[in-house]
């Protein structure tokens, strides 16, 4: 009995709470505005990868859900607020470098689980969810490499000062 | 010939065939009621008001510039000056130049002596360093100093207080296209030359409206356009610019959908057959996945993003894809909107996969703004390593410790250089406490003035700033240090088509103001800097020696100065780098025969993600790139971040007028200028205006979630959708003196903070806006020009003119 449902439902899983933890990065973030703006749009990307995973999870009885929601709504308007009143403390660096770190762990995972999924496309012949996999696997790579390359720019000064 | 040049900037028409030579016309302007025979002295310089390098000869009077005159000879202008050129030197005399340095003394600025000031500066610097070390400290500087100014300030930065933080303004102007020719060749450097324009059969100019930015560039290709053959040309751009009037098919995108456009021109280039496959294969990588990453973007797929007709988006391909010599240039329309670098190199792609590149009009000009800024890129004054090196590349970083005679290790490259807007943020949070500014306005040039006002006043950081005039950022530094300006000192500076000119000192700088170099050094010798056997760490003590300085460390590099001396440049035209042995007079055209500097040793960036600006590994460049080719990289179009709903109706772009450079410092100082566009409007499209009822004239207050700004309503050809303020205006001639009294006047106070990924550069044309009617005109036009892309729709506003006061000679020499 194969287990590509449980792989395709834990990426589902995961993809989506990288949407909700690159909203969340962006929200505590705003006055590091390339932070704010980026994490946004790379939200995007886990938000078509749930969508996707979504699609061809129905062909395995899955019934997973193809939106991975907005965020936090008033509490996103609140961290904003939070973080632009404590934009002028030295603080929020220290909190950015933990914050992309937990980000590149989780986005790590999700890589793994893609490589996990191309596997077992490969091994039973799917092309379809192969294509996916190709498709949104170096998508996850790039946010992870994102998060590593805004470490190494940014730790230096948070660290030394 | 006697021509009014405000009224008519391009002047008197001489027009050529393809191939032929660009005819001379010598243009001059003396002060008033001079003939050239009272002149005393001609001195060799060119142009330090916009990007084009137009060389020129100062004339001298009884010790004061009395006028100007263009250089016959050189390659750039053949003789032509552009408005700004022939007017702007009057702000050298201007009676409220700083002569003295001032310090804050009880929250005022109080003038002081050179010795109390710069002890202020060097104790400040001293203790940071003990306390906190060379992350305290930060430079940013400017796109007008000379090449000398540039490398002596990253040889005391880089190598000798070891700061990561050093950026010029350069960022707001050419960021990008340094990062585009970075991603594509590996390497900066402009591939085409000026003289493309003499037999190019198609021009595409990509959001450069190159009739305002580069006047006498523009002359040319007007010459071309009145002569046979004329060259057929396209342009993007969603004004009704002087270029799109003229062009023969005009896309008007609106503003973020600069890829999804550039997108459907691939795809049609591809899909048409129009590849020039051989070159391709023997000289790029990534073809395959540029034609896979298009496939989809049909013109009827970016017609509806861009809200631009399908069948002109075709019309474009088909004229750039048959094109036998293609000539593309780019300028802000896409270095300051949403997914800057990826479009950029989009038009880098074309180029590549239609083999058009190091032949006679076949060339890619990524534009510059500033007069200088190709040396920030050179020199490290924009934060990169001197001579195109690579700062993740340890041979290169020990190749330059070699020729500093320091340590590799005190180079700082552990992380890519803190860009500017990084900068801010540091300063914000508190982490850079002394930031020298040199020769620019942050508190008027910046997006969101009132955030960029909050940090630069705040106590805890030191602020010293270097100038000509008490700009607005003067007004908030705790030292001012007056600077000589251009004919005040000796120096060379290299313009966008990689020509070097020398720069010679005329007169004398006013009061005790100094050469921006002779300050760098006075730093570097009180701080007592020096490199590893104890030696001073900058060795020169004059402009031709940091010249000679800047030629060991250039040598062998792709901007290679070692076939270059002061005296080489004295007398004829400017010389295009590279000039070494082996090209003694210098480099029309870099990358002939698809060879380029691309060789993972040798290239000077790995690239970058373009949509999350990550640099590549140096493994992972070497992988992909092994024999270094050019590489075609794709993107994907990513909608903008701010998008028009109810409340902010409107698309808001920035952008310049060609009377007035930058925050106006210099050419509001010149009577002719300022007469030409004295105050700021906003420009709107006739139906939008139609449907809010609003008239030319009227005053209008237009806002963002930013802030606001009461502007005229100028009812132009602009797209409909946008809006359109110049952001030359700030406070210095107000009541306010560095922010408003009253009403916003910069259009910096409405701009976002966001910057490209890629290239960092802040996206100035990527914001939204709404209008209200504040007060009826009542008949009074806008204070706009009417000879540029601001002239108005409606019929009986006074054509812009100069008068007998702005009437030059041009001698049309056969």
């Amino acid at each position: 009995m194969t287990k590509i449902p449980l792989v395709i439902e834990e990426l589902h899983r995961s993809e989506t709470k990288l949407v909700h933890d690159l909203l969340r990065l962006s929200d505590r973030h705003k006055p590091d505005h390339d932070i704010h703006h980026l994490a946004r749009d790379l939200a995007g990307w886990s938000r078509d990868h749930v969508a996707e995973l979504s699609r061809v999870g129905r062909r395995f009885d899955l019934d997973l859900d193809a939106d991975a929601g907005d965020g936090d709504g008033v509490l996103s308007v609140l961290r904003q607020k939070g973080a632009d009143l404590l934009g002028r403390r030295p603080e929020p660096a220290l909190l950015l470098l933990a914050d992309l770190r937990h980000l590149y762990r989780d986005a790590s995972g999700v890589s793994l689980d893609w490589e996990l999924l191309a596997q077992a496309a490969q091994s039973t012949k799917d092309q379809e969810l192969l294509d996916v996999a190709e498709r949104c696997h170096p998508e996850t790579l790039r946010q992870a490499r994102w998060a590593n390359a805004m470490l190494k720019e940014l730790s230096a000064q948070a660290l030394v000062t | 010939m006697r021509q009014d040049r405000i009224a008519d900037p391009w002047g008197r028409r001489t027009p050529y065939g393809p191939g032929e030579r660009w005819p001379v016309r010598v243009d001059t302007y003396l002060a008033d009621g001079l003939a050239p025979e009272d002149v005393e002295r001609w001195v060799q310089t060119a142009s330090i008001l916009h990007s084009n390098g137009d060389a020129l000869d100062i004339a001298v009077r009884d010790g004061r510039i009395a006028g100007v005159r263009g250089r016959a000879a050189d390659r750039v202008n053949h003789g032509r000056l552009g408005p700004k050129d022939l007017f702007g030197w009057q702000a050298n005399g201007s009676p409220d130049r700083l002569t003295r340095p001032l310090v804050r003394r009880d929250g005022r600025l109080v003038e002081t002596d050179w010795d109390t000031a710069m002890d202020a500066v060097v104790g400040r610097v001293r203790d940071l360093l003990d306390e906190q070390g060379p992350s305290a400290v930060g430079f940013y500087t400017t796109g007008q100093l000379f090449l000398e100014e540039y490398y002596t300030l990253g040889l005391i930065a880089h190598g000798g207080i070891g700061t990561n933080h050093v950026d010029g303004n350069t960022r707001l102007c050419t960021a990008t296209a340094a990062e585009a020719l970075k991603e594509s060749f590996a390497c900066d450097g402009q591939p085409g030359s000026y003289s493309d324009i003499d037999h190019a059969d198609v021009v595409a100019l990509y959001g450069h409206n190159m009739a305002e930015t580069q006047a006498v560039l523009w002359s040319r290709l007007l010459d071309r356009l009145a002569g046979p053959e004329p060259p057929a040309l396209v342009c993007v751009d969603p004004r009704d610019t002087p270029v799109a009037r003229a062009a023969t098919v005009h896309l008007a995108p609106l503003p973020g959908t600069n890829v999804m456009l550039m997108n459907a021109l691939i795809h049609e280039i591809i899909a048409a057959g129009w590849v020039d496959h051989d070159y391709v294969g023997a000289h790029a990588v990534g073809f395959a996945e540029l034609r896979e990453r298009t496939a989809g973007t049909t013109p009827e797929v970016a017609a509806r993003v861009c809200d631009v007709p399908a069948d002109e988006i075709r019309r474009a391909a088909r004229l750039i894809g048959t094109a036998r010599r293609l000539l593309s240039t780019v300028l802000q329309g896409f270095y300051q909107s949403h997914q800057a670098t990826a479009a950029a190199v989009q038009v880098n792609n074309i180029h590549i996969i239609r083999g058009m590149l190091g032949r006679p009009g076949c060339g890619v000009l990524q534009m510059n703004g500033q007069p200088t800024a190709e040396n920030t890129r050179e020199c490290g004054a924009d934060g990169d390593l001197p001579g195109f090196r690579n700062w993740a590349n340890d041979a290169h970083v020990a190749d330059l410790a070699r020729i500093w005679h320091i340590d590799p290790l005190r180079i700082p490259h552990y992380a890519p250089p803190t860009h500017l807007m990084q900068m801010m943020r540091y300063a914000e949070e508190g982490s850079i406490r002394f930031l020298w500014v040199n020769g620019t306005n942050p508190v008027v040039s910046l997006p969101e003035l009132r955030r960029v006002r909050g940090i630069l006043s705040q106590q805890r950081l030191f602020l010293v700033v270097q100038d000509i005039f008490l700009s607005e950022t003067a007004q908030l530094a705790d030292v001012v240090l007056p600077a000589a300006t251009w004919g005040e000192k000796t120096g060379t500076f290299t313009n966008a088509d990689r020509t070097v000119h020398l720069s010679e000192k005329a007169v004398e700088p006013p009061g005790e103001a100094r050469a921006d170099l002779d300050i760098y050094l006075d730093f570097a010798r009180r701080l007592d800097l020096r490199d590893k056997d104890g030696a001073p760490l900058v060795p020169w003590t004059d402009a031709e020696g940091a010249f000679e300085g800047w030629k060991e460390c250039s040598a062998g590099r792709p901007c290679d100065y070692s076939g270059l001396t002061y005296g080489k440049l004295r007398g004829g035209s400017g010389v295009q780098w590279p000039c070494d042995a082996d090209n003694p007079d210098g480099t029309e055209r870099i990358y002939a025969d698809g060879r380029f500097w691309s060789r993972p040793d040798y290239c000077e960036s790995y690239g970058r993600d373009l949509a999350t600006g990550a640099p590549l590994e140096p493994t992972e460049y070497r992988a992909m790139n092994p024999s270094g080719k050019a590489v075609l990289k794709a993107a994907a179009y990513q909608p903008p971040h701010e998008t028009p709903d109810s409340a902010y109706p409107f698309h808001l772009v920035t952008g310049r007028t060609l009377y007035h450079f930058h925050t106006r410092t210099k050419t509001a100082r010149a009577p002719q200028l300022q007469a030409a566009a004295p105050e700021v409007w906003v420009e709107m499209s006739g139906t939008d205006a139609a449907a809010r009822g609003l008239r030319e004239g009227d005053l209008l207050d237009v806002r963002t979630p930013r802030g606001s700004v009461q502007a005229r309503l100028r009812i132009c050809g602009i797209r409909p959708g946008v809006l359109f303020l110049p952001f030359h205006y700030g406070y210095w001639d107000t009541a306010g003196g560095h922010e408003p009294d009253g009403e916003g006047r910069a259009a910096n106070e409405l701009t976002v903070t966001d910057w490209d990924p890629a290239s960092k550069q802040p996206l100035f044309k990527a914001g939204v806006a709404t209008v209200a009617l504040a007060r009826a005109g009542e008949g009074a036009a806008a204070p706009a020009p009417t000879t540029t892309a601001s002239r108005p729709v409606v019929d009986g506003v006074t054509p812009t003119a100069g008068g007998p006061a702005a009437v030059v000679d041009e001698d049309v020499r056969s």
